[in-house]
């Protein structure tokens, strides 16, 4: 039977959000291509105990390495692993997150099996008998529709799109995979610095509060702080370059064409005026609400929901309402 | 010190990208045309390590038409000493323009290979590290700060939720984020140095695309605003609808 192939990211010995979007995403295409599914996970030992999880989101079969050399990312044994995988399934797909781990391994992967490969995909559909990608182009501002012209197709997929469906497959035991030989890496992770607010990424987060100029210093993120905070453990901070190039906030959380591109649930923009290179990194959030005391802020082109008016004064009315709200749920 | 910075002509951020008429490509009338944001920043770390080495060569390259020539000139402005233009098509993914930069650069002396993090405009973020796994170097993406001590390197890379410290030798395979250093502007005695320093024409034809473009189209129209409202007594209204409409609270 034909395969389609997913690659599922894990860190720490778990996996990640973006894994199960990646085998959502291969699921969806191999049932139009009337193919398996395929989950390649690799990790620590123990990491088997996730092909659970990810024969619930539709993989057929779950291919795992479970060693001390694959606990972390390392470009040359994941390259290698992968590639012989694919050697030795020859599937017609597969499809990577476009985390920082998968768009460093995604082009190796393509590179050595000489094959094309398409970045940041938000729409997958197959149209007789082939695959077709969009994926957005010029920062957004355009959106490319792409066939393949090589075998295996290879794509990455933008964080927070195809959301994790559960499919659930019949549990045949996960299978090691093609070679874990050790491959010798040519660089090597000394060191992780962590971030305090843990790993929720900006990029990846469901939730984005960002702030702008608007919030006049850093002193007063703390409102930002309390709004991410009453909306629960899913949000994260985002920022506009302004505020990163004042030195406000750390680059990582800039949100724009040179910073994160984010597609979350929702986003709030707090303060920001939304300038076309701020727009190219959020436009494509499902649900768009701005805070900005300037009714004519080109953010209000883009929003669903907004209120015109001083964020101080606004600010500590809505994280107190979400709290109540978040409150009276749980 | 042998460093090749490799560099991409790119719309501008501010362009209004207009599709063309046959869905096949952007109208190019009235774009202005800039050296990709990210390569700045590669350009600039090239620069600062020649600068320290007190020696080397470094060098321009990239895949383009006779106009990316002017690009190449705002990198000898900026400090360049000299460019390369490899005179042909990019590929629309990244393999193909890969695999030409890879065979250019495959004979030469080289400690370190800079590119930016992605183009944007195709937005590929590929080229990099395939020119790294076409030439068997180590490679190092995303790159936001880069040290050496000993002969060995270190390059801090920006993942998700904090950052790693990579260690690797020359020669390598540097991909450039913003937050590595601040870019310098071409002075004018750059911009009149520049046009003496060589700048060499090598026929290379059309990259091979493995991904093939059908269509460009405009981005989905946001369906505009289903409630503005004003100051903090609209709060309870956006809350609710928030909760109730759009479902995300
Ligand atoms: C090559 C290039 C790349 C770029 N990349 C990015 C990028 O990746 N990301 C990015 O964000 N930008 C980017 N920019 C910068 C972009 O053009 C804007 O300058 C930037 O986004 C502005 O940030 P801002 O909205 O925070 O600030 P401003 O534009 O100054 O807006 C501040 C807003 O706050 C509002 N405000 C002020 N006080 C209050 C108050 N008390 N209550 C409510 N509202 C208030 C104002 O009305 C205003 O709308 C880039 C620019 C270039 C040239
Ligand atoms: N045509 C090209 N010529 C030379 N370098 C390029 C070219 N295209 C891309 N690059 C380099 O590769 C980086 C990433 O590009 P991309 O993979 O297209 O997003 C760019 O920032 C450049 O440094």
């Amino acid at each position: 039977m034909a395969t389609v192939l997913a690659f599922a990211e894990t860190r720490g010995g778990r996996l990640r959000t973006v894994a199960l979007e990646a085998a959502t995403a291969a699921r969806g295409v191999a049932d139009a291509l009337g193919a398996d599914v395929a989950a390649c996970v690799f990790g620590p030992p123990g990491v088997e105990k996730e092909a659970e999880a990810l024969r619930r989101h539709g993989a057929d079969v779950v291919v795992c390495a479970a060693g001390e050399s694959f606990a972390r990312y390392s470009p040359e044994p994941f390259t290698h692993l992968l590639a012989e995988e694919m050697a030795r399934r020859d599937p017609l797909v597969a499809v990577f997150p476009a985390s920082a781990l998968g768009k460093d391994l995604a082009p190796r992967v393509a590179a050595r099996l000489r094959v094309g490969l398409a970045s940041e995909v938000t729409e997958l559909r197959v149209e007789g008998g082939a695959l077709i990608a969009v994926r957005p182009v010029y920062a957004g501002k355009a959106f490319a529709s792409v066939r393949f012209a090589s075998r295996p197709a290879l794509v990455s997929i933008r964080p927070n799109v195809f959301q994790p469906r559960e499919n659930p497959r019949s549990g045949t035991p996960a299978e090691a995979a093609a070679n874990p030989v050790t491959i010798s890496a040519r660089t090597r992770v000394v060191a992780f610095e962590e971030e305090q607010r843990g790993e929720l990424d900006v990029a990846e987060a469901p939730i984005v509060v960002s702030g702008g100029r608007g919030m006049k210093g850093p002193e007063h993120w703390q409102l930002l702080e309390a709004l991410v905070e009453a909306l629960g453990p899913r949000a994260s901070l985002g920022a506009s370059r302004a505020v990163v190039d004042a030195g406000w906030r750390p680059h990582a959380e800039q949100v724009g064409q040179t910073g994160k591109v984010v597609s979350p649930e929702v986003y709030f923009a707090i303060g920001i005026s939304g300038a076309i290179q701020h727009q190219a990194g959020m436009r494509t959030a499902k649900v768009i609400v701005a805070v900005n005391k300037d009714p004519e802020a080109p953010i209000f082109k883009l929003v669903d929901y907004g209120i015109v008016g001083d964020l101080f004064e606004v600010l500590p009315k809505l994280t107190e309402e979400i709290r109540k709200l978040r409150a009276s749920a749980s | 010190m042998n460093i090749t910075v490799c560099v991409r002509r790119v719309p501008d951020t501010e362009t209004r990208i207009k599709i063309a008429p046959d869905g096949k490509g952007i109208d190019p009338t009235g774009v202005k045309f800039v050296l990709n944001p990210y390569d700045e920043f590669a350009v600039e770390e090239a620069l600062r390590l020649k600068e320290q080495a007190g020696q080397g060569t470094l060098t321009a390259v990239t895949l383009g038409g006779e106009a990316a020539k002017e690009t190449l000139r705002t990198v000898l402005a900026m400090g360049a000493d000299q460019a390369v233009l490899l005179k042909g098509e990019p590929s629309f993914d990244g393999l193909g323009t890969a695999e030409i930069l890879a065979e250019y650069l495959k004979d030469r002396p080289l400690d370190l290979v800079f590119f930016g993090k992605q183009a944007i405009d195709d937005d590929n973020m590929q080229v990099p590290a395939m020119v790294a796994e076409l030439l068997e170097l180590p490679c190092v993406t995303v790159v936001v700060e880069l040290q050496r001590k000993d002969g060995v390197w270190h390059a801090k890379r920006e993942v998700e939720g904090g950052h790693e410290i990579v260690e690797f030798t020359t020669p390598a395979v540097i991909a450039a984020q913003k937050g590595l250093n601040e870019p310098r502007y071409p002075s004018l005695k750059g911009i009149m140095a520049a046009k003496k320093k060589p700048l060499e024409e090598v026929e290379v034809g059309t990259a091979e695309s493995r991904v093939v473009l059908e269509r460009l189209t405009p981005p989905p129209e946001r369906k505009g605003p289903v409630f503005i409202g004003e100051g903090p007594e609209a709060v309870s209204e956006l809350v609710r609808r928030l909760r109730e409409e759009a479902k995300v609270l």
